[in-house]
């Protein structure tokens, strides 16, 4: 019972941080989405995954939260510029129906936590019967990622991988802002 | 009753994605463009493992006295998912440096405005 | 940053913590939550404090940028070379078992070296790609 009220209102300030991410502007945004990115965390916890929430709060309130500080100091605006107003109706109209299509879709999934699903029953027997006599490694989710599917983790640290090369050639360089630079060539193209 | 407690977590995880989605798609920012990304990303997070959750069920490591465990395999698929997702944030937000370094302003409008009038 | 005794005394005891946290985690993967990934990130959080509070400078006398391109590739290198040895001791690309005597032993080296590599290679990209975003706005 204790269970099922952490989950609801974990997952109620989930809801809540997400809006309010949603509403505010630059800096408090960021700041906002770090703490979103530790509640997720929590809720991995509460939910009986404990890899995937340390690799969430390691990854999501560490580095991406500190590399969305480093960009916004990076292009700072220095004219306070207004900021236009939207009309919210297309894109409103747009997430309304396509939630709407979910909600539906979601009326005959089996409920949360329920033993006899389908994804509890096939593949995942034979993982946890079968890990520990055939690798020895008790924590399932280390030998299905290096052992039984040890290909995808190889694609994955390709993935990371070409990800530094590609920021090393964009923005490694140790080159200074030069926004008015730009201003004075297409002033002289045109003059 | 129980079918809203059965079901409140995907409610909250379609609410989540909507509004991921309506910050991609309504504001001009680009940054604001990737946090909503982001926000996507975790909503599709929580599906998987929500549906790997079994009720009395205990994290997947093998310990002596536990016979329920939850399903091992959405874990390792989210692994992979969150890393290759932070690499892909970092792509962006390095794109994003280079974007106003080039056209001096990182909102959409803008930035239209200047490769319509060359 | 100017000079703040609270935070250089407060990271000076920090950050060797934190650098054998990601350690355990690192080599505890097998016993408990954990793994190759997750140690990386936590290493690379340990040298971004330290950049943080000691200036950018400091942390590149450390670290300097060439050992970091070596190290990414590095762990690639030692995934991929785990898989091409197990194909010259006869059996398929990836299968730990021809690694030792038994069959358990020889997956228990296989994952060891396997998140080693990863864990190293981890670490260097998130490093390479925070001193580049930091490094930019510089003269």
């Amino acid at each position: 019972m204790i269970d099922i009220i952490i989950n609801i209102t974990l997952l109620t300030f989930l809801a809540i941080t997400s809006v309010a991410i949603m509403r505010m502007t630059n800096l408090f945004a960021v700041i906002m989405f770090g703490i979103f990115s530790l509640l997720s965390a929590g809720l991995f916890v509460v939910m009986d995954a404990p890899d995937v929430a340390f690799t969430e709060a390691a990854v999501g309130a560490g580095i991406s939260t500190v590399l969305m500080l480093a960009t916004l100091a990076l292009t700072k605006d220095h004219h306070e510029k207004s900021p236009r107003g939207h009309r919210p109706w297309l894109p409103l109209a747009v997430v309304g129906i396509t939630g709407a299509a979910l909600v539906y879709g979601t009326w005959d999934i089996p409920g949360f936590g329920d033993p006899n699903a389908p994804t509890q029953t096939h593949v995942a027997r034979y993982y946890i019967e079968n890990a520990v006599p055939e690798t020895g490694v008790p924590n399932i989710v280390t030998a299905v990622l290096a052992s039984y599917r040890g290909f995808d983790t190889l694609g994955e640290v390709a993935v990371v991988f070409t990800a530094g090369v590609a920021v090393l050639l964009l923005i490694g360089g140790k080159r200074s802002k030069s926004s008015t630079k730009v201003t004075h060539e297409r002033g002289q193209d045109e003059a | 009753m129980d079918f809203f407690i059965g079901h409140y977590n995907y409610w909250i995880v379609i609410f989540l994605m909507m509004v991921g989605l309506y910050t991609v798609i309504s504001r001009g920012n680009l940054i604001k463009k990737v946090i909503g990304l982001n926000m996507f990303q975790v909503s599709v997070f929580f599906l998987y493992i929500s549906m790997s959750t079994v009720e009395g069920g205990a994290a997947p490591i093998i310990t002596e006295g536990v016979e329920v465990y939850s399903n091992p395999l959405p874990h390792v698929l989210i692994l992979t998912a969150i890393v290759v997702g932070v690499a892909t944030t970092a792509l962006a937000l390095a794109l994003v440096v280079r974007i106003k370094e080039s056209y001096g302003t990182i909102e959409e409008d803008e930035i239209h405005e200047q490769d319509h009038s060359l | 940053m100017k000079p703040n005794l609270i935070l250089h005394v407060v990271s000076k005891f920090l950050i060797p913590l934190i650098i054998i946290f990601a350690l355990y985690v690192q080599f505890h993967g097998d016993f408990g939550p954990g793994g190759g990934f997750q140690a990386g990130v936590i290493f690379s959080a340990a040298i971004i404090l330290y950049a943080l509070v000691f200036g950018l400078d400091a942390a590149e006398e450390i670290i300097p940028s060439r050992l970091l391109r070596i190290l990414a590739s590095l762990g690639v290198v030692i995934y991929a070379g785990v898989g091409v040895v197990t194909l010259l001791l006869g059996a398929n690309y990836l299968d730990y078992s021809v690694l030792g005597s038994t069959q358990i032993a020889g997956q228990h080296l296989g994952i060891l070296l396997v998140e080693l590599g990863v864990g190293i290679s981890v670490a260097a990209v998130m490093l390479i790609i925070f001193f580049a975003f930091a490094g930019r706005g510089r003269e």
